[in-house]
């Protein structure tokens, strides 16, 4: 199972808390995927107190969460967010997304390393939402990063793993780093092909809140983590361009 | 003095932080708090004096991806 920071997770299944029908299923989606741990995040206290209800039932979850700084588009934004996530869930983790652009939410790799550096000097550990960019993997690291969350696809969208190349690069530069694919799966079968490339875990949401029965959907997607974990360890063959007969041509009839 | 609270404005009598989270019912809350942008510890409330015109931002946990 993965560990990040020294602490290993109960599963590669990392599943975000937003968009569900509802809080009950919610519930259920964590408890047939047995997912390891929860993203959440801080926004406006309104005079209903919608906090102390959601903070009871991701208590009742028992699963570690990982606060984000979702929304944030400066480095200013996003260390004030972390502090205050800190302060509120009692966690030193911190999911960091510096925001690029608000139609892609492409990641600001300048600010995100500037950030990470910042928050990793003032006890954070940082879990920094990127691009699958290698250099700024690198970057990452320098800043004091030991766990790194390339994207698979702009966030939401389902597309899935949109840039295998550089994904398999990537994991093939830093082999022994944490590596979590975080954003843009739409379907198991991508994060079992995840798996397959020999990442450490998946982060989604949206393909599990937002399916016709979300907690079935987590089910399939852990069943998937599963499947391409140990795809993984059998060793796959590797792809040939011609074809090879599987059936043994010793002992062929000659019948024409 | 008029502060803003969460975006909106408010009239408050509190001259703290902590005094103002009491006074507009946070007082039993899971929260965290910024002034004028600037994260304010819980354990520094007490001791933060609001002045006139400052925003207030109170957050709490909600759900995220």
């Amino acid at each position: 199972m993965p560990v990040f920071y020294g602490r290993e997770v109960a599963s590669p299944l990392m599943l975000g808390t937003a968009q569900y029908p509802s809080p009950a299923i919610l519930a259920e989606a964590f408890r047939r995927s047995g997912a390891g741990i929860a993203t959440v995040s801080l926004r406006r206290e309104g005079a209903g107190g919608a906090g102390a209800a959601f903070w009871q039932l991701i208590r009742d979850l028992d699963v570690p969460v990982l606060p984000n700084t979702a929304g944030c588009h400066s480095v200013r934004e996003a260390i004030t967010t972390a502090h205050m996530a800190r302060e509120v869930f009692g966690t030193d983790w911190i999911k960091l997304e510096v925001i690029g652009h608000p139609d892609t939410l492409q990641p600001d790799p300048f600010g995100l390393v500037e950030a990470a550096r910042i928050l990793t000097e003032d006890g954070f550990k940082v879990f920094p939402y990127m691009t699958e960019d290698g250099i700024l993997a690198g970057r990452l690291l320098d800043a004091g990063c030991e766990v790194l969350m390339p994207w698979g696809a702009p966030i939401g969208t389902g597309i899935g793993l949109m840039n295998p190349y550089a994904l398999r690069t990537l994991r093939a530069q830093f082999p022994d780093v944490p590596m979590v694919i975080d954003a843009g799966l739409g379907l198991p079968s991508h994060a079992a092909a995840a798996m397959e490339m020999g990442f450490d875990a998946v982060l989604l949401n949206t393909a599990v809140a937002k399916a016709g029965d979300p907690a079935a959907m987590a089910e399939a997607f852990a069943l998937a983590l599963r499947a391409g974990q140990m795809a993984r360890k059998a060793d796959p063959m590797p792809p040939r361009e011609m074809a090879s007969p599987s059936t043994p041509q010793i002992g062929l009839a000659v019948l024409a | 003095m008029k502060i803003t609270v969460n975006g909106a404005p408010h009239e408050i009598a509190a001259e703290s932080l902590h005094d103002a989270l009491n006074e507009l019912g946070y007082a039993e809350a899971r929260v965290a708090t910024a002034v004028n942008e600037n994260f304010v510890p819980s354990s520094l409330r007490a001791d933060h004096r609001l002045e006139p015109g400052d925003r207030l931002e109170i957050l709490a946990p909600m759900q995220g991806g």
